[in-house]
């Protein structure tokens, strides 16, 4: 810890903690202004979007590779009597997680008007944004666990009032299934502090000090580690508790179905190895084989589920369940690889998967469906279209030289050594995601377009520049991972690390040598 | 040659220290003797002298509790009877502004009905100051006077819109299941009596704490067990919660919010005086069936509540599952043998006081949609109040979202502090099952967030929203920010009580 502490980067001004207030302050200032100057609400809602996002950036460019620790670390003790701080700070696995929220938000803003009711879409969405960035940065878990909830709030109100047919369905179904999960890591985040007090001397809900100082026996280290996992589990979500995640992406506004699979479902996976491993390291190794098992089931019943779509969001949402998947895979096999890997396609999945629910919503303005039987031939009226959609679908499926592929390799070979046969059958998965995607493509794109299709608009200069955003992502990434993954290695050894000083686990050996194999 | 007796010696009194139930006495004896001695006051004269009476008890009780300062000690008032120290400080408070905001709602309703007078005023008046004996009685004999005096108002106010015939039924029914509830209670009283031979809380703890605790004399248990039936009935804990749905939708709206607050918190207060002061020493008898209580209460009352479809009722049994979470701070409380067991006492009390001020908002809002005749409280009535009036309808979604327990709400602040308090005593499948009641109760608060927000309404017209409804609505939407945002404005009072 202390080595971390005199390396740890700061800056003059709070950066993290801009973050999040910075959207909050905008969600407020949207809500109080008139209804009727909708120019001047999208404009500040931009601004601050805009200001939050280059902060990020910024933030990435300050922060230094190659460190393990937590970087601008601040820390203000929020309620005092139960050791509970506002306590921020990012290191490598979240620190794309972070960019990836400022950079997505304000694209979202501008790409994707509401069909109605700007000023509370703007809002709710600020506040989403708050919400979702301070689930990463938070380094408390009270605070983590605010953050957490309070993000239901906006997503709720966003399926609920701007989503299709069957949007009340879908919002409700969503807001229960997590506050379920969420329920069991309450009583677990109250639960490890307290018995953390005992070797630690005092009630803190402090992340890093609780991992660090705590020893808790056996039995209830396992206790405590399903409680949390029950609540990521839903969030990723993990089979069999994914149900809700069909309804709401398919019901869910375009906006809000790419915020939801960009950053929202990594809460997830990012919570599984924030606050699963790093903080229950023994009961992470205990609890490997049913994860293992759970994940390489929802990476094949997601591919098989997504080839039977009649629907193309619908077919969108279960590929994401085999690509979280993926990643829930990578993050247990607990070498560096493999984690690497994990934190890595947390990213990929959010900018590709993100990007399909853009042109999916897209296909969805100009034809008014979603049916793939209702589709076809679209290539031949707007070809620039289908250029995008179809890297963006290569991304998604893994092709060598784009960003899914450098994810997934490192994810199937970092775990190959620790969970072979789970790693065996997985790669099934991936041969899946290519028949699904493309047939999908091919029944969508090819072939001779119907007469409805005939008319159907190429894209405008405003969404070619979105979709550019994120296909330039794509391909950078997928040529040249070595920058993402410089910053991200160092944070996820050091967390291996962890679990091997604290368990008899020892990583196969090959370790750090990730970008060695991958993207060059 | 007449017996003379010695001089007697009274028992001293210190009126200062009192005067929070004095002011509302006060109030209440002047409404009534004032108001019936002189024509009609003018529009909104009763309201204000009852309100101003329940705010002077409200400030009154502040500045006792900043008298008694951080480290003072627990003392008893009128040699015995009372009990001055921060718990029944906090729960007087608690109780004064939860019927000054009450009386706020109270003011618009009377006016929109044309019944505008003194009686209902000085009736609520008169229940709080039951409230507040009851939170602050040493004595069980006190504490039951407190309660009759609480239950006899209630029986009244229910029944008092005599245009509307489900008031009068609720008041009927109210008034025979509570004289059952009120007898099972003085039973127990004479039990307790006979078993201890006190009926003084203090005297009953020190009695029974010299007792072998395997000593498990049944007229005592009998007794207990008689007590916890009479307090069960009060604070509608499942089984003993039939009337609970029926009486708050029959009763005029703003009187179910003072239910809701007022006689929650006193009921709760009484119970848990009585259970952790004269009988922690038996709390390995009542702690196992507080558990059992507790479940039921939280699961009947959570899934009754998402298949209503009348707001009131849903209310109601919310209400019912939210006395479930407070009673889980009792359950907490009753692991004496381990240190953090006062944590249960002072966490349900937080709780209290955010509920008390929660309800009271919640119905306030009810009461307006409810109209003329205050009939229209089904889901209906809700529908696209988010339309017709945006900023009521977010008031009001802050105040569900906080009864729900999301976080940056005073409702997340006191949740966590009773999941807290019932994990230090690792009462944990107690605290698994508090959460998912929550849960559960979530989407009955959904439900109605539905109807405000993703409806049509069925006239776009704006609905008016009344001065004194409008401060009592935007006082308890403040409240409720402020603690979720800064929960250590509560938490550090509330620490105090032990």
């Amino acid at each position: 810890m202390l080595a971390n502490v005199e390396t740890a980067a700061t800056l003059g001004i709070p950066l993290l903690t801009l973050l999040v207030v910075l959207p909050l302050v905008g969600a407020v200032m949207v809500s109080l202004m008139n209804k009727a100057q909708a120019e001047q609400i999208k404009l500040v809602a931009l601004v601050f979007s805009l200001v939050t996002g280059a902060l990020s950036v910024f933030m990435l460019a300050k922060f230094p590779s190659g460190q393990a620790g937590f970087q601008f670390v601040s820390q203000q003790s929020w309620v005092r009597e139960w050791g509970i701080s506002w306590h921020l700070g990012v290191d490598g696995i979240s620190l794309f997680l972070v960019v990836l929220t400022g950079v997505l938000f304000p694209l979202v803003i501008i790409g994707i008007d509401p069909h109605h009711d700007q000023k509370p879409y703007l809002a709710w969405m600020l506040l989403l944004e708050a919400g979702v960035m301070g689930s990463f940065l938070s380094l408390d878990l009270f605070l983590f666990f605010v953050f957490f909830e309070i993000v239901l709030v906006p997503m709720y109100f966003l399926i609920g009032n701007w989503g299709y047919e069957k949007r009340v369905y879908a919002a409700t179904k969503f807001f229960i299934y997590t506050m379920a999960g969420s329920a069991f890591m309450l009583v677990g985040i109250v639960a490890t502090a307290f018995l953390a007090r005992r070797d630690i001397g005092y009630l803190t809900f402090n992340l890093v000090e609780i991992a660090e100082k705590s020893n808790f026996a056996t039995g209830t280290g396992r206790w405590l580690f399903v409680a949390f996992m029950i609540a990521f589990a839903v969030k990723v979500p993990l089979f069999p508790l994914h149900t809700w995640l069909p309804d709401a992406h398919t019901q869910a506004p375009t906006g809000g179905s790419v915020i939801l699979a960009g950053v929202l479902l990594k809460m997830g996976t990012y919570g599984m190895l924030r606050f699963g491993v790093y903080l229950f390291p023994e009961a992470t190794l205990w609890a490997k084989p049913v994860l293992f098992t759970l994940a390489v089931i929802g990476i094949l019943y997601g591919a098989v589920a997504a080839t039977m779509q009649k629907d193309l969001k619908r077919l969108v949402a279960y590929s994401s369940v085999a690509h979280l998947g993926f990643i829930v895979l990578g993050t247990f096999a607990l070498t560096s690889q493999s984690l690497t890997g994990g934190v890595m396609q947390m990213v990929n999945h959010g900018v590709s998967t993100g990007a399909l629910f853009l042109m999916v919503g897209m296909i969805y303005e100009r034809r008014h469906t979603r049916q793939i039987a209702e589709l076809g031939g679209i290539q031949s009226v707007a070809p620039i279209f289908a250029g995008f959609f179809m890297v963006v679908m290569l991304s998604s499926i893994g092709l060598p030289g784009l960003n899914g592929f450098v994810g997934e390799f490192l994810i199937l070979i970092g775990s190959f050594e620790t969970a072979r046969w789970w790693v065996v059958v997985a790669t099934l998965g991936v041969i899946l995601a290519a028949l699904y995607l493309l047939w999908a493509y091919q029944r969508v794109f090819h072939g001779e377009p119907s007469e409805a299709n005939k008319s159907f608009p190429e894209i405008t200069r405003r969404e070619g520049l979105l979709l550019g955003v994120f296909v330039a992502a794509i391909v950078f990434t997928g040529i040249y991972p070595k920058p993402m993954l410089n910053r991200i290695e160092p944070s996820v050894n050091k967390l291996i690390e962890h679990v091997e000083l604290r368990t008899d686990y020892q990583q196969p050996v090959s370790k750090g040598e990730v970008h060695g194999e991958a993207g060059e | 040659m007449i017996f003379a007796a010695g001089a007697f010696v009274g028992p001293s009194i210190d009126w200062y220290k009192m005067s929070p139930a004095l002011v509302l006495v006060a109030g209440a004896l002047g409404l009534i003797l004032v108001g019936a001695l002189t024509p009609q006051w003018r529009k909104g004269a009763y309201g204000f002298v009852a309100a101003a009476s329940a705010g002077a008890a409200a400030v009154l009780a502040g500045m006792l509790w900043a008298n008694l300062g951080e480290n003072g000690a627990p003392s008893t008032l009128i040699g015995d009877a009372l009990s001055f120290d921060h718990f029944s400080l906090f729960a007087t408070f608690t109780i004064a502004v939860a019927t000054l905001l009450a009386i706020l709602v109270t003011n618009d309703y009377l006016e929109r009905e044309d019944e505008d007078g003194p009686e209902v005023y000085a009736l609520i008046l008169a229940s709080s100051v039951g409230g507040v004996m009851m939170a602050q009685a040493n004595d069980l004999i006190v504490l039951f006077l407190g309660l009759e005096i609480l239950s006899l108002s209630f029986y009244l106010l229910v029944a008092s819109n005599r245009n509307r015939a489900q008031s009068g039924e609720a008041g009927l029914k109210y008034f025979i299941l509570g004289g059952f509830a009120s007898a099972f209670f003085l039973y127990g009283v004479a039990l307790v009596f006979g078993s201890t031979g006190s009926t003084n809380l203090t005297t009953i703890g020190t009695t029974l704490a010299g007792q072998h605790p395997g000593n498990h004399s049944a007229l005592l248990l009998a007794g207990v067990a008689m007590l916890l039936v009479g307090f069960a009935f009060k604070v509608s804990l499942v089984p003993f919660h039939a009337w609970t749905p029926d009486v708050y939708q029959g009763a005029p709206t703003p009187i179910t919010a003072l239910m809701g607050s007022v006689g929650k918190v006193a009921a709760f207060a009484a119970l848990l005086r009585v259970f952790t002061v004269a009988l922690p020493s038996r709390a390995d008898d009542w702690g196992p069936v507080v558990l059992v209580l507790a479940i039921a209460t939280l699961l009947v009352g959570s899934v009754l509540a998402v298949i209503q479809t009348d707001v009131k009722r849903m209310l109601a049994y919310s209400s019912i599952s939210h006395a479930g979470f407070i009673l889980v701070g009792l359950e907490a409380a009753s692991h004496i043998s381990n240190a953090d067991s006062s944590l249960g006492v002072s966490s349900a009390m937080a709780y209290l006081f955010v509920y008390g001020v929660l309800v009271v908002g919640t119905l306030a809002v009810v009461s307006l949609i409810a109209g003329k005749g205050d009939n229209a409280t089904t889901l209906g009535a809700f529908n696209g109040l988010g339309k017709t009036n945006p900023v009521l309808a977010l008031g009001m979604t802050v105040l569900l979202l906080a009864q729900a327990g999301v976080p940056t709400t005073s409702g997340f602040v006191a949740k966590f502090g009773i999941i807290r308090a019932s994990v230090s005593v690792e009462s944990y499948v107690l605290a698994v099952v508090a959460m998912l009641a929550a849960v559960i109760a979530a989407f009955l608060y959904l439900r109605i967030m539905v109807s405000m927000w993703l409806s049509e309404p069925a006239s776009t017209e704006r609905r008016e929203v009344p001065t004194a409804s409008d401060i009592a609505i935007a006082a308890t939407v403040a409240v409720t920010l402020v603690v979720g945002f800064v929960p250590s404005a509560l938490l550090d009072l509330a620490a105090l009580i032990r």
